[in-house]
C-alpha cells in the first residue's frame, strides 16, 4: 500500500473518532448536583423574558449578597406547587434576590403564568432553548441554586421547593 | 439447567465457527469448482444451533425460569405471556443473541442460496461473516451472557421496563436487527470481493437481494419505532432528532444510497469502489449505532440497555472492523474513469447518493458534535431540532424533483428533452400549494417551495403509476410506490406541522377549558385495578363547537408493581383528517393535573404513506426482474 495524504488523512480521522469515542465513555452521564455545590458559575448572562435589550449578567449578581435562581416554566406543573414558597421567600427576606429563568416555554404561557400565580421574581430571564439550563445541569424543572456574591453555588434543590427545603434557603442565607 | 443447555449450545456455535473458518480456508486452497460439501454441513449445524440457544432462552422466560439472572432481571410471573416471550430480546443480553443469531443465519442464507457464484468469493464471505459472529460471540460470552445463572434461585423477577410492554415494541428490535445485523453479510460479501478480485456486475448481483431484505426492514422497523414513540412515550410527536433516532437513520441513509447505486454497479459495471465503501460504512455505522446507545454515552430511552463495560468491548470491536475494512480497501483500491453524461439515469442515481450523503453527514455532526465538545471542552450542549430542519429541510425540495424526474432518464445517453407535462405538472403544484395556502393559513416560503415539490412529486408519481397500467412492465411499481410514499410523508409531515394545535394547562376535575373552537371538559377520574398495573384514568369530554360533536377521551396514569413505575397512557382518538391527543400527568401535593392536548391533523396519513416505502421495498423483494 503506498501512502498518500489523503490516506493518512482518512486514517487520523478515524484514530479521532476512535479516541474520542473511548474518552466519551468515562464521561459522567449522570450530572450529580453536589459537583456543583462550591463551583462557581461562569458565563452567565441572560435576556429578560419580556425585553430582548435588557440582560442581566454576572456584574449584577455579584451585587447581591445571596442569589436563588430557580428554573420554572409554566407547563411544568411542580412549578406551580413550589410557586407560593416562592411568593412567601421574596415577600419576607428581601436580603435575597431571586432570579427565575424560564425553561423551554413560550413567552406568552410564561407571562399568564406569572400574572395568575403572582410574581416572585427580581429578575425573569429566557431560556426558550434550554442551553442555559444545560449549563447548569438541569435535568428536569424545578430545580433552584442558590449562589452567594462570590458566585459559588451554596445549595442545588432539585423538584420543588417546599417547607423543608424553604426553612433551610433561610437558614443559609441568615 | 436452562443455563448450562445455553452456555453449552453458545460453546458449539463458537466450536463451530472456528472449524468453518479452518475448513473454509483449506478448501481455498483446493482447486475444485465447488466448495466442499461439509462446509455446508457446518453451517447448517451452527444455524441450528444458534435458533436452538435463542429458543432455550425464551423457554427460560416463558417459564419465568429465574435460575436465569437475564430472566430474573427483565421478568415476571404476572406479566401477560406475550411480553414474557417479548422480553427475551427486550434486554441487552438477550438481544445480543439475537443478533447472532441473525448474522449466523444470513450467513448460512447466503453461503446456500448464490450457489452459482464463484467459490472463492463465497468462501471468503463465509470467513469474514465468521470473524465477525466470532467477535460477538466471545462478547455474549465474556460479558454478556443471557445464561448466566442465580443460586438460590429467586421467587420472583424484578420485571420489565412497562414502557416497553407494547405491542409496537415487541416487534420493533426484531425488525431492526434483520435490518441492521443483516447489513452484516454485504460488509463480509464487499471484503471478500476485495480480497477475490471477485467485483463488477457478478459482486452486484450477489448482494442485491440482502441488501434490498435489510432495506426493508431497516425502514420497518424505524417506523415501528417511531408509531411506538408516538402512541406509548406521550410526548405527542414521531420524530424528536433523539440521538437514538438519528443512530438509526446514519445506516439507513448509507443502505439507501448503496441500494440506488447497485443498480448502477450491475447494470453499467462502473461505480465498484462506491459501492464496496457502501457496503462496508452501512454495518460499520450499524455497530457505530450499537457502540454509542449501548455504551451509555448517548442518553436516551434506550438506556436500559447502558454500561460502559459493554462500551470497551463493542469498541474495539468497531476499531478493529473499521481498521481491517480501510487497510483491505486501500491495499485493493483501483482508480475509476467515470465519465457519466448529464442526461442519463447513472447520473440522476448519483445525485440521489450525493443527497444521502449530505444527510447522513448533517445527521452524523449532529449527534456527534455535543459528544465531542464534552469530552474535549467538558462543556454540554444539546443539539436539537432547529438544527436538523435548517439543514435538512431546505436540501429535501431540490432532493424531491430529482426523484420524480429521475427515472424518466435512459441509461447512458437519454434524448429527454424538457418535458411540457413536467412545466404543466410544476404549475399544478403550485396551484394546489397556493389553494392550501389561501384557505387554511400562511406560512413561511420554505414551507411554500417543501408542499410545490412534495405535490410535484406525488403527481408525478401518479402520472407514473397511470402509464404503468397500460404497461405490460410492471417493475417499476415499486419505486413508483415507495417514491409516492416519501412524497406523500413529506406533504403530510408538512400540513401536520403547520396546521397542529398544541396546548399546556393545568385543570381540576370538573374544570371546563375553552382552546380555539374546542370545549373540554374533565368530567371525573376512576381508579382501575389491571394484571400487573394499577390505573387512575380521567374522562375528558371534547366538544367541538363548531360542529356540536362530542367525544371522550382516557388517558391514564398507570402504576406498575414490578419495577415501580408510573407510566402515562395518551388517549389518542385517530381519524382519518385528523388526531386528538391528550395525556395527563398528576401534580404532586396538588389536585390538579396537568393536561398536554393536541389536534394533529393527518396523523394517521403520516404513518400510511411512510409504510408505503417499505411497502415498494417487499414488492420489489417478491418480483422475479427488476425494473432497469
Amino acid at each position: 500500500m503506498n501512502i498518500s495524504i489523503s490516506k493518512i488523512i482518512i486514517f487520523s480521522f478515524v484514530i479521532f473518532f476512535l479516541f474520542v469515542f473511548w474518552r466519551g465513555l468515562k464521561i459522567d452521564n449522570n450530572y450529580n448536583t453536589l459537583n456543583l455545590i462550591g463551583n462557581r458559575i461562569s458565563n452567565f448572562q441572560l435576556t429578560e423574558l419580556d425585553n430582548d435589550h435588557q440582560y442581566i449578567s454576572e456584574k449584577d449578581l455579584k451585587k447581591n449578597e445571596h442569589t436563588l435562581i430557580n428554573f420554572f416554566a409554566s407547563w411544568c406543573a411542580p412549578c406551580r406547587s413550589e410557586h407560593k414558597y416562592l411568593l412567601n421567600l421574596s415577600n419576607e427576606n428581601k436580603e435575597i434576590k431571586i432570579i427565575g429563568i424560564n425553561f423551554k416555554d413560550k413567552k406568552n404561557n410564561a407571562l399568564n403564568f406569572l400574572k395568575e400565580l403572582g410574581n416572585p421574581y427580581n429578575f425573569v430571564g429566557s431560556d426558550s432553548d434550554g442551553k442555559m439550563s444545560v449549563l447548569f445541569g438541569i435535568y428536569g424543572i424545578p430545580e433552584s441554586i442558590l449562589i452567594d456574591s462570590d458566585l459559588t453555588v451554596i445549595k442545588k434543590i432539585v423538584g420543588p421547593i417546599n417547607q423543608f427545603q424553604y426553612d433551610q434557603i433561610l437558614e443559609l442565607v441568615k | 439447567m436452562l443455563s448450562n443447555i445455553g452456555i453449552g449450545l453458545v460453546t458449539l456455535i463458537l466450536i463451530l465457527s472456528f472449524l468453518i473458518i479452518y475448513t473454509a480456508s483449506l478448501d481455498l486452497k483446493t482447486s475444485r469448482q465447488s466448495i466442499e460439501k461439509s462446509i455446508y454441513k457446518l453451517s447448517l449445524f451452527q444455524t441450528t444451533f444458534t435458533v436452538l440457544s435463542f429458543f432455550t432462552l425464551i423457554i427460560g422466560f416463558m417459564n419465568s425460569d429465574f435460575s436465569l439472572i437475564n430472566v430474573y432481571e427483565n421478568s415476571h410471573t404476572t406479566k401477560p405471556f406475550f411480553y414474557k416471550i417479548a422480553g427475551t430480546w427486550g434486554n441487552h443480553e438477550g438481544s445480543l443473541l439475537l443478533w447472532i443469531n441473525i448474522l449466523v443465519i444470513f450467513s448460512y442464507l447466503f453461503l446456500v442460496f448464490n450457489y452459482n457464484h464463484e467459490k472463492k468469493f463465497r468462501l471468503y464471505t463465509l470467513i469474514f461473516q465468521n470473524i465477525l459472529i466470532l467477535g460477538f460471540l466471545f462478547f455474549l460470552l465474556l460479558n454478556s451472557n443471557p445464561f448466566n445463572s442465580i443460586y438460590p434461585i429467586p421467587l420472583e423477577g424484578l420485571g420489565l421496563n412497562p414502557i416497553l410492554q407494547d405491542p409496537a415494541l415487541a416487534i420493533h428490535p426484531p425488525l431492526l436487527y434483520v435490518g441492521f445485523v443483516g447489513c452484516s453479510i454485504y460488509f463480509s460479501a464487499a471484503m471478500a470481493s476485495l480480497v477475490s478480485g471477485y467485483d463488477g456486475k457478478l459482486f452486484a448481483q450477489s448482494i442485491k437481494t440482502w441488501v434490498k431484505i435489510s432495506w426493508c426492514f431497516q425502514t420497518l422497523g424505524i417506523i415501528v419505532g417511531s408509531i411506538w414513540a408516538y402512541y406509548e412515550l406521550g410526548w405527542g410527536g414521531f420524530w424528536f432528532w433523539d440521538p437514538v433516532e438519528n443512530a438509526s437513520l446514519l445506516p439507513w441513509f448509507a443502505i439507501t444510497a448503496l441500494m440506488h447505486s447497485l443498480v448502477v454497479l450491475e447494470k453499467r459495471n462502473t461505480l465498484y469502489s462506491w459501492v464496496i465503501i457502501l457496503c462496508l460504512s452501512t454495518f460499520i455505522l450499524s455497530v457505530t449505532g450499537t457502540f454509542l446507545v449501548r455504551s451509555g454515552i448517548l442518553n436516551s430511552v434506550h438506556t436500559f440497555a447502558s454500561d460502559p463495560a459493554r462500551g470497551i468491548y463493542i469498541l474495539v470491536f468497531l476499531s478493529l472492523m473499521i481498521f481491517s475494512a480501510l487497510s483491505i480497501f486501500f491495499l485493493k483500491y483501483k482508480k475509476e474513469n467515470y465519465n457519466f453524461n448529464l442526461k442519463s439515469r447513472e447520473t440522476f442515481i448519483l445525485a440521489n447518493n450525493w443527497f444521502m450523503a449530505f444527510f447522513l453527514i448533517t445527521v452524523l455532526i449532529g449527534m456527534l458534535y455535543p459528544i465531542f465538545l464534552d469530552v474535549l471542552t467538558n462543556k454540554k450542549i444539546s443539539v436539537g431540532p432547529p438544527f436538523f430542519n435548517i439543514v435538512i429541510i431546505p436540501l429535501v425540495v431540490p432532493f424531491m424533483f430529482l426523484m420524480a424526474i429521475g427515472p424518466k432518464f435512459g441509461w447512458i445517453k437519454s434524448q429527454n428533452k424538457i418535458n411540457y407535462k413536467i412545466l404543466f405538472l410544476i404549475l399544478g403544484a403550485i396551484v394546489i400549494n397556493l389553494f392550501i395556502f389561501y384557505f387554511f393559513g400562511n406560512y413561511s416560503l420554505l414551507s411554500n417551495a417543501i408542499f410545490i415539490a412534495a405535490i410535484f412529486l406525488i403527481l408525478h408519481s401518479f402520472l407514473d403509476a397511470r402509464k404503468l397500467i397500460n404497461d405490460k412492465n410492471k417493475t417499476g411499481l415499486p419505486r413508483i410506490i415507495s417514491h409516492l410514499g416519501f412524497g406523500l410523508l413529506v406533504f403530510f409531515i408538512g400540513i401536520n406541522h403547520q396546521f397542529s394545535l398544541e396546548e399546556d394547562f393545568n385543570l381540576k376535575v370538573g374544570e371546563i377549558k375553552q382552546i380555539n373552537s374546542y370545549k373540554i371538559n374533565f368530567e371525573n377520574i376512576r381508579i382501575k385495578e389491571s394484571k400487573n398495573y394499577k390505573a387512575i384514568i380521567g374522562n375528558f369530554k371534547l366538544t367541538n363547537l363548531k360542529n356540536n360533536l362530542v367525544q371522550y377521551l382516557n388517558p391514564e396514569i398507570r402504576i406498575y408493581s414490578n419495577p415501580e413505575t408510573l407510566t402515562y397512557e395518551a388517549a389518542i382518538k385517530t381519524k382519518i383528517t385528523s388526531d386528538f391527543y391528550l395525556t395527563m400527568s398528576n401534580v404532586s401535593r396538588s389536585d390538579y393535573y396537568n393536561i398536554k392536548f393536541q389536534n394533529k391533523p393527518f396523523m394517521i396519513w403520516i404513518w400510511i404513506s411512510a409504510l408505503m416505502i417499505a411497502l415498494g421495498g417487499f414488492i420489489r423483494l417478491t418480483l422475479k426482474k427488476n425494473e432497469y
